[in-house]
């Protein structure tokens, strides 16, 4: 993708910035990190990580859904995921039907995105857009809506983060000072829909993860202190995103693989750091 | 004024009686030994007062008002404690999730809140563990942070349910001596509940026993007797005093397989009646 030779100062060598759809992939990516970031360090210390991948799968029913009966496969995705996050908050409140919970919905979503593969044969490149993602695809109203979805779960995380936190560390004990475990639960998993929805958008169904756990994951191995941890979390999920993007400017590669990749990195990077700083302590 | 006061309480569990019809009063910074098998409703009488199970009939007063959730003069150590031991999160935050943790907004404590989890952590001696990751701590420690946690808010009235759970003689003695040190310096009073007496027996003005619905209150020389044990569990129990320690003996076997009979669900209904309660 590299353009032109170097002969004359007059010709003019155009970077990545000066393409539409790079600046609309930079700042749809910029969305959805920070919004990935901050809902995956909570998703990541509730241990309800199966719950994120769940929903990416279902989401992809949605989506897909949505294409047969003709309209945006994101509005799709938005439905599906929040009505299938609201009912496996309302199944199961406690750790233990969690699993259960979310494995049945699962099942009976993938089945039914098997039913929709079967009307939507023609389509294979929108199916791999949906589960592999294509950033550079987004356009303008796109961002759009990914920014009011994104600002408007943020700002219901950042309303709800204190009992979320209370409810996920202590639940017995949260509990008994009056907070509704199940109204969190169920609230936290509308949240988590939507960022899984729009993390589709840029890493695909099937790469969820790489957005929503592995920025938070690697953010809880090198702070033990929430605040700093979303921080680190989001931060981390941006850097990789728009990195991932820009990599794959100069490789042609898949932008998907290349924010993978750097998230896979980060974490492995993350846990080597933390033991060598125990080692030097210990 | 009483700390606790219990009018013609009758609970129930999943259909079962726990405590059928009782009425007592703990007094105000009193340190309480809470003893009974299991099932006999230590863990319900303590949701009871917290608020979280309605009694079935007559009432529940915490320092002069009516039982009521989310109550701010008690602090909690449930006995269940969350699945947070392989967190990297620092001891501090853990305890700090605490601090109005039920009210909606970033959890990042105000100026009187930090003071008030540092003032927390120093009681029980955990300052150093606040900078420590829980996953790298030990049981003993975790239950420290725990403990710390309840005295949150600057409650008036702890309820501990089993904190020696899980902990070795030495650690368990440790956790009784801090409990008895923070509740004389605070002047609060303590509902400690517990398998065995003897760990407790140099802490506590007296001893709260449930058993078969019913419960005795009073000093340890009366209440951990031959017959008033009997009563409780319904069965023959003898009580034998060595060197400074306490021995309740249950006197027949097929009385202990009557016990599990009446203890549903619970595979260890019968076993502290026997001989290796203390």
């Amino acid at each position: 993708m590299i353009m032109g030779t170097i002969t004359a100062a007059n010709i003019y060598m155009p970077t990545m910035f000066d393409y539409d759809f790079m600046r609309n992939a930079f700042a749809a990516a910029a969305i959805v990190a920070v919004l990935a970031g901050a809902v995956g360090y909570f998703l990541v210390l509730r241990s309800q990580t199966f719950a994120g991948h769940a929903l990416g799968h279902v989401g992809f029913t949605g989506a897909t859904g949505a294409v047969l009966i003709g309209i945006a496969p994101l509005w799709g995705l938005v439905l599906v995921t929040v009505a299938a996050g609201i009912g496996m908050g309302l199944m199961g409140e406690r750790l233990a039907e969690r699993d259960v919970a979310v494995g049945l919905v699962l099942a009976f979503a993938l089945a039914l995105g098997l039913l929709f593969l079967h009307f939507f044969t023609a389509y294979a490149t929108q199916a791999t857009t949906l589960l592999f993602g294509n950033v550079l695809a987004v356009d303008v109203s796109t961002i759009w809506i990914l920014l009011g979805l994104g600002v408007a779960s943020l700002a219901m995380l950042a309303t709800i983060s204190r009992p979320l936190l209370f409810a996920s560390l202590q639940p017995e004990l949260a509990e008994a000072k009056g907070v509704s475990l199940r109204l969190y639960g169920v609230l936290f998993l509308t949240i988590v829909a939507v960022t899984t929805a729009e993390c589709v958008q840029i890493v695909g169904v099937l790469l969820v993860f790489a957005l929503m756990v592995g920025p938070a994951a690697a953010a809880q191995q090198v702070t033990g202190s929430v605040a700093a941890g979303v921080l680190v979390s989001a931060a981390l999920a941006l850097c990789e995103a728009w990195l991932g993007i820009t990599l794959a400017y100069y490789t042609d590669w898949p932008s998907s693989f290349w924010i993978a990749a750097l998230s896979a990195m980060a974490y492995v990077l993350a846990v080597l750091s933390r033991r060598l700083r125990g080692w030097r302590f210990a | 004024m009483n700390a606790i006061e219990l009018r013609h309480v009758v609970l129930t569990l999943g259909g079962r009686t726990v405590l059928a019809d009782i009425s007592l009063d703990i007094p105000s910074g009193t340190f309480i030994g809470v003893l009974g098998p299991n099932g006999a409703g230590k863990t319900t009488l303590m949701r009871a007062i917290l608020g979280l199970v309605p009694p079935d009939a007559g009432t529940v007063h915490v320092l002069g008002r009516a039982a009521t959730r989310g109550n701010p003069v008690i602090g909690y150590m449930p006995q269940v404690r969350g699945t947070s031991s392989g967190l990297r999160l620092s001891g501090w935050d853990f305890v700090a999730s605490a601090a109005n943790g039920h009210r909606l907004g970033l959890p990042i404590p105000s100026k009187a809140a930090r003071a008030d989890i540092d003032r927390a952590l120093d009681l029980v001696g955990a300052a150093d563990l606040g900078r420590r990751p829980l996953a790298e701590m030990s049981g003993g420690e975790r239950q420290r942070l725990l403990l710390a946690q309840t005295l949150i808010g600057q409650p008036q009235l702890l309820l501990l349910d089993e904190p020696l759970i899980s902990l070795d003689p030495h650690r368990q003695q440790e956790v009784v001596e801090l409990v008895k040190a923070l509740q004389l310096e605070l002047g609060i009073t303590v509902l400690f509940s517990a398998h065995e007496l003897n760990p407790l027996l140099n802490a506590i003005d007296q001893v709260l026993s449930l058993g078969g619905g019913q419960a005795a209150l009073g000093a340890v020389e009366d209440v951990i007797t031959g017959p008033v044990l009997s009563r409780l569990y319904g069965s023959e129990i003898e009580v034998l005093r060595v060197q400074g320690r306490i021995f309740v003996m249950s006197g027949s076997h097929d009385m202990e397989r009557d016990a599990h009979l009446h203890d549903h669900g619970h595979d260890h209904g019968g076993e502290h009646i026997h001989a290796d309660h203390v």
